[in-house]
């Protein structure tokens, strides 16, 4: 459903992400990985729409996505997270997922300001929808919280459930699991595989192998910006260039 | 979802009743004449409030759009046109002349945004200084008529030359303006604008147009600005260029951010406290600024929710307070 | 002709004090991301403070000027302790804030104690002679001789000095330089100190040419903020160049366009530019 076109990315000449192209097919989990620096932020950045690739082409059902907007892109089914855990954190949990639903709605000026029927029915829509992402997340009780008095397993949770508002068909996760303890980190990973089990595509960006390699179905690997390896979770355990690129990268560097 | 408690409804109510009745209680008719400015710049203040409270952008050419609704009701009654109709053609002009300007100035980010539309605000100044053939130079335009006469089914025919009359003209306005605002902001719709305040990338990435949501807001605010400065010109009855100045942009500042900032009662708590609070010390008249300005750093440091934000913070550490006592009664008795 | 080089003329003098003015906000802004838009109110601090010196004090104008700029520069301290340090971390909106309250209190601050009719000094040079043509006075050959000077010591202040280096890798990173035990918060005040000194300068040498009021800061201030972003955030060559550039426009735009809307041009430029390049003339890219 979604395919990358050798991808490429210079920043000021030297190239970030060459030549990358992958596709990611219907219902499953695809990873990312590499080592720091091997460019997984920037292909993420182009895949979403935040960086214009220098060349190459991204396409999602078959329709050319590229260079389009971030606000854009989530029109054609794509949601993201970023890495750092991003959250309108001065707003309630209520009002975070509620602003993931707008773009589905007509809720412009004139209708809010008039009150019309169309205003009542989407708004009610956005907070039912609210409602079900709350009890997906297991965050029901805390509607009302603000973001500061949320846990960081719950803030990563939220973070997704804002992604997931607009019913995106795939899902794009920036390091969903980072700085949390291991047993945070499992109840992430089951948070995933039941919004795979719902039918959404997930890509997931990761340096945490043992995470990943429970949870994709397929890998792509990364080194100095450019693809080394693609494949099953079994497959790129036992291949060598990637072995190579995990051991001996501190070796080249 | 967004429904306030009863008691601050009540509260609510109390205070339109009183402000309804507020004529039968005012004599002197230049305390008459500062409360009805009061409410005027209230209302500029909400719009202000709109765009910096909570849309987040520094937009610094509020006074310019108060000032291009106080010049467009003056021009185009002095030349002939119903008050009830240039008010609104003022008010469109300054939608239309902020469209190029927030096209240009929403552009770019961070700083660029107040510096170019401060920079607007001191163009539009110097030219209501100079563009003597339409502005009147620095002497303005003044002898500006009060609105005519309107029917209303069942309360008849109203005569606006009246300070009673022109005060519930301004009144409505600053009530149809609350109302809009409340409207908007409470909403999903209003969520969006504390979404791009909150969070840029974020909103573009839940799809929002973060462009556009400023651009709404901007515009929005410079209509009530506009509205605001038409009223303006018919109360006071003439316009000069300090109606279009850039101390009047840092003068609606003072009000919302001492009155609170992003709450809709802070900005119309502010622009009434404080031009009240300035004719009621006439003897520290001299150093006013002097105060307010030092004011307006030390609750953008110590207080950045200004004086509603005080209150909302000291209601809810007395509600925590009450909380711990149950629950150490509770484990007490337990 | 004679209209032509008298205008540049008075341009690269009004152009001297712009650049000075953008350098020492260009420093600021680069340094310490902080947009202060109460620099130009400073400079007329500082005006006023020479004026203290030399007409109620009677001192010299040298002596007062230095004095000028010594007081200027620990009031640039100051500001940065109480006004701006508390504001680190906080959104930018709250740093604008903060900045117009400081201008509004300055300007209350003249208000109060020097009234508001407008003040001048005695021009301590008021020689003139002719010169290819033109009218120059002493003291105008000054403000460009002197303005030149600073920007040639500021120059190697920069590029010759420790303190100058340190200066500058906190304006390239601000975390690496903290990392490498730079005292951010010390250079900073620095930082500040030197643009409000260098304010002081300008206005110190301006005050026999131009009447001293308490509005005179808001509009120049403007200026230098229009001449940074024009030049790039943070470039001193594009400050200066700006500077002259803004100076040559203004003099020559007022003496054949029309001087009643001469400061219209600052500010319909800035608009034009960034309407076109929203960056910035010269300004990076943003990734």
């Amino acid at each position: 459903m979604f395919l990358a076109k050798s991808l490429t990315k210079l920043f000021d000449g030297l190239a970030a992400v060459q030549d990358v192209s992958f596709e990611i097919k219907q219902g499953e989990i695809l990873a990312i990985i590499g080592p720091n620096g091997a460019g997984k932020s920037t292909l993420f950045n182009m895949m979403t729409g935040t960086f214009k690739p220098t060349s190459g082409l991204v396409f999602m059902d078959g329709h050319n996505i590229t260079g389009l907007k971030p606000y854009r892109i989530v029109t054609k089914g794509m949601a993201r997270t970023f890495q750092t855990t991003s959250l309108f954190d001065q707003l309630r949990v209520i009002d975070n997922l509620m602003i993931g639903y707008k773009w589905r709605t007509g809720l412009g000026f004139w209708n809010t300001l008039l009150h019309t029927p169309k205003w009542k029915a989407y708004q009610t829509e956005a907070f039912l929808r609210a409602m079900e992402i709350l009890e997906f997340l297991g965050l029901t009780d805390k509607s009302e919280f603000f973001i500061p008095a949320l846990s960081q397993e719950e803030q990563k949770r939220l973070a997704i459930g804002i992604a997931m508002m607009g019913k995106p068909r795939m899902l794009l996760l920036d390091e969903p699991t980072g700085g949390l303890i291991q047993e945070e980190t499992d109840r992430i990973t089951r948070l995933i595989q039941r919004i795979r089990d719902q039918g959404t595509t997930v890509c997931i960006i990761e340096h945490k192998m043992q995470m990943i390699m429970g949870l994709a179905d397929r890998i792509v690997v990364l080194n100095y910006g450019k693809k080394i390896a693609e494949g099953s979770p079994e497959e790129i355990k036992s291949n060598q260039a990637v072995i190579e690129a995990y051991l001996g990268g501190e070796v080249h560097a | 979802m967004f429904t306030k408690p009863i008691h601050i409804k009540l509260f609510f109510l109390a205070v339109l009743i009183a402000a309804l009745l507020l004529p039968l209680f005012i004599s002197d008719a230049y305390m008459f004449q500062v409360v009805i400015m009061s409410i005027l710049f209230a209302i500029a203040t909400c719009a202000m409030n709109l765009i910096i409270g909570f849309t987040g952008q520094a937009s610094l050419a509020h006074g310019a759009f108060f000032g291009i609704g106080a010049y467009g009701v003056a021009i185009l009654t002095k030349a002939g046109v119903s008050f009830w109709l240039a008010l609104p053609a003022a008010a469109v002009m300054a939608v239309l002349i902020g469209l190029p300007v927030g096209l240009i100035s929403l552009r770019t980010r961070g700083h660029y945004f107040a510096i170019v539309t401060l920079c607007f605000g001191v163009i539009m100044w110097i030219v209501a200084g100079n563009w003597i053939e339409l502005t009147g130079g620095e002497n303005g335009i003044f002898g500006i008529a009060p609105p005519g006469d309107i029917l209303v089914p069942l309360i008849g025919r109203i005569d606006f030359s009246s300070q009673a009359a022109q005060y519930y003209l301004a009144l409505a306005f600053l009530l149809l303006t609350l109302w809009a605002l409340y409207r908007i902001v409470y909403s999903v719709f209003g969520l969006t604008f504390m979404a791009v305040r909150n969070n840029e990338a974020l909103a573009d990435a839940v799809g929002i147009n973060t462009f556009t949501t400023k651009l709404i807001s901007f515009e929005a605010a410079n209509f009530i600005a506009a509205l605001a400065g038409g009223l303006y010109a018919i109360v006071i009855g003439a316009v000069s260029p300090s109606a279009a100045g850039y101390g009047l942009t840092f003068n609606f500042l003072i009000y919302l951010i001492l009155g609170g900032i992003a709450t809709l009662s802070g900005s119309v708590i502010g622009a009434f406290a404080i031009p009240i609070l300035m004719e009621s010390l006439q003897f520290l008249q001299d150093y006013q600024l002097l105060i307010f300005g030092a004011l307006l750093v030390v609750v953008i440091i110590y207080f950045p929710m200004g004086f509603v934000g005080g209150l909302r913070r000291l209601n809810q550490i007395i509600a925590d307070r009450r909380r711990r006592k149950k629950s150490e009664a509770v484990h007490v008795s337990g | 002709m004679e209209l032509f080089l008298q205008q540049v003329f008075n341009g690269i003098m009004f152009g001297s004090t712009y650049a000075i003015v953008a350098l020492g906000l260009t420093l600021v802004m680069g340094i310490l991301n902080i947009p202060n838009f109460a620099h130009g109110h400073l400079y007329m601090l500082g005006g006023y403070v020479t004026y203290f010196f030399f007409a109620t004090l009677g001192l010299g104008f040298w002596l007062s000027l230095l004095a000028s700029m010594i007081i200027l520069g620990m009031v640039g301290v100051v500001m940065e302790r109480v006004v701006f340090r508390p504001l680190t971390g906080q959104p930018p909106i709250n740093d604008f804030i903060a900045a117009i309250g400081s201008l509004v209190f300055l300007e209350a601050f003249a208000l109060a104690v020097w009234g508001p009719q407008g003040l001048r000094i005695t021009n301590p040079y008021p020689e003139t002679f002719q010169f290819l043509g033109i009218t120059m006075t002493v003291q105008r050959v000054l403000v460009i001789v002197a303005a030149a000077a600073l920007i040639v010591g500021l120059h190697f202040f920069m590029k010759k000095t420790v303190l100058g280096a340190t200066i500058e890798a906190v304006a390239q990173n601000r975390e690496g330089a903290m990392l490498t035990g730079i005292n951010v918060n010390r250079v900073s005040a620095i930082t500040f100190a030197i643009s409000t000194a260098t304010a002081a300068l300008a206005a110190s040498f301006l005050s026999p040419i131009f009447m001293l009021s308490p509005s005179m800061g808001a509009i120049l201030g403007m200026k230098a903020f229009i001449i940074v972003i024009l030049g790039g955030l943070g470039s001193i060559p594009g400050a200066i160049l700006g500077g002259y550039i803004l100076g040559l426009i203004e003099a020559l735009g007022g003496g054949y366009v029309s001087a009643a809307y001469k400061n219209v041009f600052a500010f319909g430029a800035l608009i034009l530019i960034l309407s076109i390049k929203p960056t910035g003339l010269f300004g990076k890219k943003e990734a």
